[in-house]
């Protein structure tokens, strides 16, 4: 079932969560909501869900282009994932998931040994069949989100809700379970919508992501596209860490920290210019290059871990971050104080036209 | 019970090098235990002795006169009716100000707590102005044939009003810890608005009701002041075993009044043992869950 939201604004006092968003999730996907927090992200899937409402008059939310204003949240036939599980603390597992159809009125319920056999299913596609009579209190935090989304499932969702799924679970857990979920999904292939404040979650687990930002959508694309073609700054920012530079653009060249470079796709701007660098973009070498470069000195380096992190200066004052393999970092003999010159093989510039958006905020 | 388990406590702190030394605690629970038994055991045991002064058949005697039957059968009546109307009340108007937000919700809160405040006598009063012959409905009422003040009604009525507070206030808290996830999770399974009551908020307040639930029939039982406003003192038709007691007491009868004060007091220690268990239930079940919430934070410290 695909789902659509249009033009959706919602406040809360003087507060506005959502100002004007419109969003299509088409049939059998896997979208992520990504944002800070306070970007507005649960609330619109609340919306979606049928908990919270649009303001009056705003907007509208169809589920296979039939409009669901009028179906309450228990008629819309959604699976909902609540970030702490909200598990009914005093019944077994069993009874947890069993509950959605339990519930039911009498002639579409399934009977007692239908419902037996398919929160038995269930528990063993979530690997839980062992634990059915323990209570939630007696549950790791990943067993108790695997619980959750094994009672959502139970109902045959049309659609599955997931808010911030992974949130409370420590780092390692976290890990198994999106890789989990993404396959599960392939299983299922139920429409699915997840929030999350992760942008790793989100570009691993999604088909697609949407970024949003103060109420609005800043970027909505594939995992691909929202990292490598970010459309704002905003987005830049928010999907991993970056060097600033304050520069100009003139005639297809970009000039900062006493470089001057092609601008390739950004050459159509001009004037000031806000020029940004991912850490594992430099090249860095020990030698002046043909082209321009960036002196700098290295402050510290921290290699334990997959990547080598550089921590360098650079002769006006400005730390820069980098990232290279260990292996060039070995080749390189780079330690503290060793004179390096940093070139970017790739960089974006977004016209300074507006006040810096925030991260985090 | 208590004794032991505060004995208990206070032996073992000094152990754990917290606390006075051995003479000043020796003092102190012995005054403990002093003001105890003056104030609260030797009138229980007073009142056992002497409602048996004259012996168990005197005692047992004194159950069979008809005002004290009568009076213990309107007690249990009033209970029977003002208790399960507090329940629901009180259920009513915990569930709204717990789950839902509204104007006038701290209004609502401070007005449950007005009995509590008020004096018992102040409000038999208020019923009299308003039930009473010369009250705001006294003429209706006549005029049908009614009688509220001095009649079965009026001490039905002003006991709900007295107890009215004790089952509200144990869930509010409660449920206002609860949260509304729960609900909303049911609710997005599927569940009615009276399922989502039924199978999932009821449940998870069950201690805390059956709890406040002691506590109102205990003061259902035992109410004197408004009671005795409102109640005339008709004796065996609107003398409820607190009223007997006085009634009974005031004429000299004490081993009979003694007796239903026995009863009174059976109800107390009933009433004790009763709580006592529930909050053992209650304490183990939500230790239960805050342990293996403690434990879940944990995890990520361990872990990284």
């Amino acid at each position: 079932m695909s789902i659509e939201a249009r033009n959706i604004t919602k406040t809360f006092g003087a507060f506005r969560a959502l100002n004007d968003v419109s969003l299509t999730v088409p049939t059998g996907r896997l979208m992520a909501l990504l944002g800070p927090s306070g970007s507005g992200k649960t609330t619109l899937l609340r919306i979606i869900a049928g908990l919270e409402q649009a303001d009056h008059g705003s907007g509208q939310v169809l589920f296979d282009d039939a409009d669901v204003a009028v179906r309450p949240v228990r008629r819309r036939g959604v699976g909902f994932v609540f970030q702490h599980y909200a598990l009914f603390r005093h019944m077994t597992v069993f009874d947890n998931v069993a509950f959605g159809l339990q519930v039911r009125p009498r002639r579409e319920r399934p009977d007692k040994q239908e419902i037996r056999a398919r929160v038995g299913d269930l528990l063993r596609m979530v690997q839980l069949d062992t634990l059915a009579d323990r209570y939630p209190g007696q549950l790791s935090g990943g067993q108790r989100q695997r619980v959750a989304l094994a009672r959502a499932l139970a109902v045959e969702p049309q659609v599955l809700l997931l808010d911030e799924p992974f949130g409370a679970l420590d780092a390692k857990v976290r890990k198994e379970l999106r890789v989990w979920l993404r396959r599960l999904h392939d299983e299922l292939h139920v429409t699915s919508v997840f929030v999350t404040h992760d942008q790793d979650e989100a570009l691993e687990v999604a088909d697609r992501v949407v970024v949003m930002n103060e109420g609005r959508i800043e970027q909505e694309g594939t995992p691909d596209e929202v990292f490598h073609h970010p459309a704002t700054e905003f987005v830049m920012r928010f999907l991993g860490e970056v060097n600033q530079f304050h520069g100009r653009v003139d005639a297809g060249r970009v000039a900062f920290a006493d470089v001057e470079l092609d601008a390739g796709d950004h050459g159509r701007l001009a004037g000031p210019a806000r020029v940004f660098v991912r850490p594992h973009e430099w090249d860095v070498s020990l030698a002046p290059p043909s082209q321009a470069a960036i002196r700098a000195v290295v402050k510290r380096v921290q290699s334990a871990g997959p990547v080598a992190r550089l921590e360098l200066l650079t002769a006006d004052g400005a730390l820069l971050n980098a990232e290279l393999p260990q292996e060039l970092l070995a080749q390189l003999g780079l330690g503290a104080d060793t004179e390096v010159y940093v070139t970017p093989r790739r960089l974006r510039v977004f016209a300074e036209d507006r006040k810096p958006p925030a991260a985090g905020a | 019970m208590a004794g032991a388990g505060g004995r208990h406590r206070a032996a073992s702190r000094p152990r754990q090098g917290v606390g006075e030394s051995a003479p000043v605690r020796r003092l102190l629970i012995a005054a403990t235990l002093l003001v105890l038994g003056c104030v609260l055991v030797l009138p229980l045991v007073t009142v056992f002795a002497e409602a048996l002064r004259g012996g168990l058949g005197a005692y047992l005697a004194s159950f069979r006169d008809p005002e004290a039957l009568a009076a213990i059968r309107l007690t249990l009546l009033v209970a029977a009716i003002a208790v399960p109307v507090n329940v629901f009340f009180g259920l009513s108007a915990s569930w709204a100000i717990a789950k839902f937000s509204f104007p006038g919700k701290r209004l609502l809160i401070t007005l449950i707590d007005l009995p509590y405040a008020v004096s018992p006598v102040v409000s038999g009063l208020v019923y009299i102005m308003i039930y009473g012959a010369n009250g705001v409905f006294g003429p209706w009422l006549a005029a049908h044939d009614l009688q509220v003040i001095f009649a079965v009604p009026g001490i039905v009525l002003a006991t709900i009003f007295v107890t009215f507070p004790f089952v509200a206030r144990e869930l509010i808290p409660l449920m206002e810890e609860q949260g509304t996830e729960e609900e909303q999770a049911a609710m997005t399974l599927g569940a009615s608005g009276w399922q989502t009551f039924r199978r999932v908020t009821l449940p998870n307040v069950r201690w805390a009701l059956l709890y406040g639930v002691i506590l109102c029939n205990a003061r259902a039982m035992g109410e004197f002041g408004a009671v005795s406003v409102v109640s005339g003192h008709i004796r065996g038709k609107t003398a409820t075993m607190p009223l007997q007691v006085e009634i009974l007491y005031n004429e000299y009868n004490y081993v009979a009044a003694f007796a239903v004060a026995s009863l009174l007091a059976m109800l107390a220690l009933v009433t004790l043992v009763a709580k006592a268990v529930v909050e053992r239930r209650a304490g183990a079940a939500a230790a239960q869950i805050t342990t293996t919430e403690i434990e879940t934070a944990l995890q990520p410290h361990e872990a990284s």
